[in-house]
């Protein structure tokens, strides 16, 4: 490209009034290995330009698809507490007292009362019956110990006789 | 909407959000969390995305905006965003005769404009854009834009001439 031109479009460049394709021939000619001496300042500038447009954005993009997974945990969370609420409104309205009890169900209370009375009646008359148990027992004791005198008397007797088991 | 959808509006543009970001931020983690901040809330506008006429233009007015909240709020903490990706003085040989390289020197001149003309010369002369594009973009009028980018480049070139002949004149 003839210099005077260069030159010509160096001076607009410099003034900004440049259009794009006259500066993209002012690139195609700082690129060449060879640039006129005095202008030879421009060619790093228009290099760099070139260079600088080559770097790139390496990173991933953090778009987060994941958003969803997050409201579904808040709302089991709420699901759980609605859960345990219910149980303990649940657990304090079942208590109640004799007076709201049914005429069927009094009828039931007492007798089962009845009965329990009746066995805990017959368990005392059970004990009784083992003192007699315990009466034995300690009579037993007593027969023991005269079978005590017993085995003293016949070691006596082994003394005198001699028994000819030899 | 869904993700796919979402995602071949955004991708065309994602580098070039991501590069004014790193313009503005400097830092490379920060712009990558910059582009991703805005890609997110782009994302959570996504039943709105219809009703914009540009989303190219909408993203990178975000972007800018973003970026400029973000930078006056490090300055407000009296704080300086940390970048790893900058080069120190006092670094290896090898790292000196890069920072030697006229590359390197663009950016940092580039790192010293104001931010105005950050932003103009990355739309123009890096993106590309269109001059009403980018009025659209900043919401400034084109002789405004135009004053502003022939302010940076005379800048860039100005300060480059320097540096090159540094140390022959």
């Amino acid at each position: 490209m003839v210099l005077d031109k260069i030159e010509q479009l160096l001076k607009k460049y410099d003034n900004g009034e440049t259009s794009l394709q006259e500066e993209q021939q002012l690139k195609q000619y700082f690129t060449q290995e060879t640039v006129a001496p005095h202008l030879e300042a421009y060619k790093p500038m228009f290099q760099y330009f070139l260079n600088s447009k080559k770097q790139q954005f390496t990173k991933d993009i953090p778009l987060n698809p994941n958003r969803k997974t997050f409201t579904l945990y808040k709302w089991i969370s709420v699901a759980a507490v609605a859960v345990i609420m219910l149980g303990v409104y649940t657990q304090i309205g079942n208590s109640r007292s004799f007076s709201d009890l049914s005429d069927e169900e009094l009828y039931a209370y007492n007798q089962t009362m009845k009965v329990f009375n009746l066995v805990s009646s017959k368990l005392n008359q059970g004990s009784e019956n083992m003192n007699a148990l315990n009466l034995v027992s300690s009579n037993f004791i007593k027969g023991a110990e005269s079978i005590a005198y017993i085995s003293e008397f016949s070691k006596t007797t082994n003394k005198f006789l001699k028994t000819n088991n030899k | 909407m869904t993700e796919s959808e979402f995602l071949n509006i955004v991708l065309p543009f994602k580098d070039k959000v991501f590069r004014l970001a790193k313009r503005l931020l400097v830092s490379n983690e920060e712009a990558e969390d910059a582009t991703q901040e805005i890609l997110l809330k782009l994302w959570n506008k996504k039943e709105l995305i219809k009703d914009y006429k540009n989303v190219e233009a909408f993203s990178m007015t975000m972007t800018k905006n973003f970026c400029l909240d973000k930078l006056k709020s490090k300055h407000a903490q009296n704080l300086k965003i940390v970048h790893s990706n900058y080069q120190d003085n006092n670094a290896s040989l090898q790292k000196q005769v890069e920072l030697n390289d006229s590359l390197s020197w663009v950016s940092k001149i580039m790192e010293e404009l104001p931010e105005q003309q950050k932003i103009i010369l990355q739309l123009r002369d890096i993106e590309q854009y269109d001059f009403n594009e980018i009025s659209e973009m900043l919401d400034m009028n084109e002789t405004a834009i135009r004053v502003a980018l022939s302010r940076g480049r005379k800048t860039i070139r100005e300060k480059l001439t320097k540096t090159h002949s540094y140390g022959i004149r």
